[in-house]
């Protein structure tokens, strides 16, 4: 009697999963179909560095180092230098600016330490994150790529909104 | 039509047998991407559906693929039999279509020629589909052997121990509907399921039993999931097949596809009815699309369980076959031929 009541069990479990499966089919599909649908981003998420300015246009770095000295990979080369123009001729808010901004995304661990260490708020991370080159050379990033007025944003992403429960790292199981 | 002319009947003959070798080969390209999309919405994913629109084109982008690869041969394989093992696969897969029924008798207008639709109506049909498929498992032992390589003879051990052990309980499954039909031509035995409003068929009538036994041996005798232990990744790299590469290996792909077709449409004759279906007295060409919907049914099945169930141990496998799946197959010859006895058949 057991290997009738077996077959009937097994048969029982067999039915129900393949009723779970074929309720799979016609549901909504996890793929994000990349290059042609834009992927979504979190708020927090870390891409590319921005280099930001403010309302006059007038970069808010001031060379600090403070950013290079947080780097644990050492990738952000900068050289401070002085404007001794007034106030609004200048290209930096303060006197003292960086000439020079690099940052080598060869190095870069995208930590965000840089972020957290700037007093500035003049360097955050932005969404950009199609960063692969042909060139190794092409992966020091220099200011001309990373100030907010130069660098062009992807059209791959979408940022999600704060309603948005995509977030799996922070979603209750 | 002269059907003594040999030459006439050569041709038309000749005809039908690349007809239907170009229709089972194309329905085994879509199968295979009916498969991989279909496991894809089983997993919440989309399939390929790049190439063409929806993916329709992918077949030939594969086929393509398979073609341009390099064909990479052991240096210390037996040469002769590593080349002739995916012939033998392909060549005895292909070779049962012949014998399938896919409709019913049918007039052609303006003449007077009634042709069944079956490319070659055999006495011994049945027999022969199973002969032709006993051979098959050579295709698999030699490769395994002929490799050179000791997971390709797990593999093709494992594969051969395999379908020698199921394909007893499929012929014993089939015995029951051979009884019950008292031939063995596949077109009478289809002819004989015909009227009740469908209850005539060998599955409701009189053999449920038998078409269980006969499904899951036909998934075992395909290496399928969950009885696909020759190709066992994890543990065998990829079974008897390991050291093909290019079409050597599109040609054990296909064959393993052809047979899944071939147990399917032979489901579909023995079990299912094969073309019969409401309306096919007044339109007999109704009868291709009853087939080929069952077929398709079949293969979705196929393609459904494998998105469902895991895969069976070896010592498992091997149990179920000889202790469950024989006796039961057994005990269905007994209550058919008692019935048989009795004259209720």
């Amino acid at each position: 009697m057991s290997i009738i009541g077996d077959v009937i069990e097994s048969t029982k479990a067999i039915i129900k999963g393949m009723g779970v499966t074929f309720s799979y089919i016609p549901k909504g599909k996890w793929t994000v179909e990349y290059p042609d649908e834009p992927v979504t981003v979190q708020p927090r998420y870390r891409g590319q560095h921005l280099l930001h300015v403010d309302e006059y246009g007038r970069e808010k770095c001031v060379a600090c180092f403070l950013c290079a000295a947080a780097c644990p990979s050492e990738c952000i080369y900068i050289i401070a230098k002085d404007d001794p123009r007034s106030p609004m001729e200048r290209i930096g808010i303060e006197e003292r600016y960086a000439e020079v901004y690099n940052i080598d995304y060869g190095r870069c661990i995208f930590c965000g330490y840089c972020v957290e260490a700037c007093p500035k708020d003049a360097i955050t991370h932005g969404y950009n994150f199609e960063l692969s080159v042909y060139n190794r050379a092409d992966l020091l990033k220099t200011k001309d790529d990373l100030l907010i007025t130069k660098q062009v944003q992807s059209r791959n992403y979408r940022v999600a909104s704060s309603e948005e429960d995509v977030d799996s790292e922070y979603k209750e199981v | 039509m002269d059907w003594n002319n040999p030459w006439i009947f050569a041709g038309v003959k000749f005809i039908a047998i690349n007809v239907a070798f170009v229709a089972v080969l194309m329905i085994v390209a879509y199968s295979v991407l009916a498969e991989r999309r279909v496991l894809g919405f089983i997993q919440g994913r989309l399939g390929p559906n790049r190439v063409g629109p929806g993916g329709l084109l992918q077949p030939f982008a594969d086929l393509l693929k398979f073609i341009l690869k390099e064909d990479i041969i052991p240096d210390k394989s037996t040469r002769f039999v590593y080349f002739l093992a995916p012939v033998i696969a392909i060549t005895t897969a292909l070779m049962t279509i012949v014998v399938y029924p896919f409709g019913p008798t049918i007039h052609i207008p303006f003449t007077d020629w009634y042709v069944p639709l079956v490319v070659t109506r055999m006495d011994v049909g049945l027999l022969y589909v199973l002969g032709i498929t006993s051979v098959g498992v050579y295709g698999i032992a030699l490769a395994g052997w002929s490799s050179n390589n000791k997971y390709s003879l797990m593999g093709g051990l494992r594969s051969s121990a395999q379908l020698i052990s199921y394909e007893l309980s499929l012929g014993l499954a089939l015995i029951g509907v051979i009884l019950q039909s008292g031939t063995l031509d596949l077109y009478s035995i289809v002819e004989r399921q015909s009227g009740w409003y469908g209850m005539h068929w060998n599955i409701f009538w009189l053999q449920p039993l038998g078409f269980l036994v006969y499904l899951i041996s036909a998934i075992a005798e395909t290496n399928r999931v969950p009885f696909d232990l020759p190709e066992a990744e994890t543990e065998l790299v990829a079974g008897f097949h390991t050291e093909y590469s290019a079409m050597k290996f599109a040609l054990f792909f296909m064959a393993e596809y052809v047979n899944m077709l071939t147990v399917s449409m032979l489901a579909t004759t023995l079990f299912l009815g094969g073309w019969n279906g409401p309306g096919v007295q007044t339109f007999p060409l109704l009868g291709v699309l009853y087939f080929l919907i069952k077929v398709i049914f079949f293969i979705f099945l196929y393609i459904w369980l494998r998105g469902t169930l895991p895969r069976f141990r070896f010592d498992q496998l091997m149990s179920f076959g000889w202790k469950f799946l024989l006796p039961v197959a057994i005990l269905n010859i007994i209550i058919t031929a008692t019935l048989g006895w009795f004259g209720w058949i």
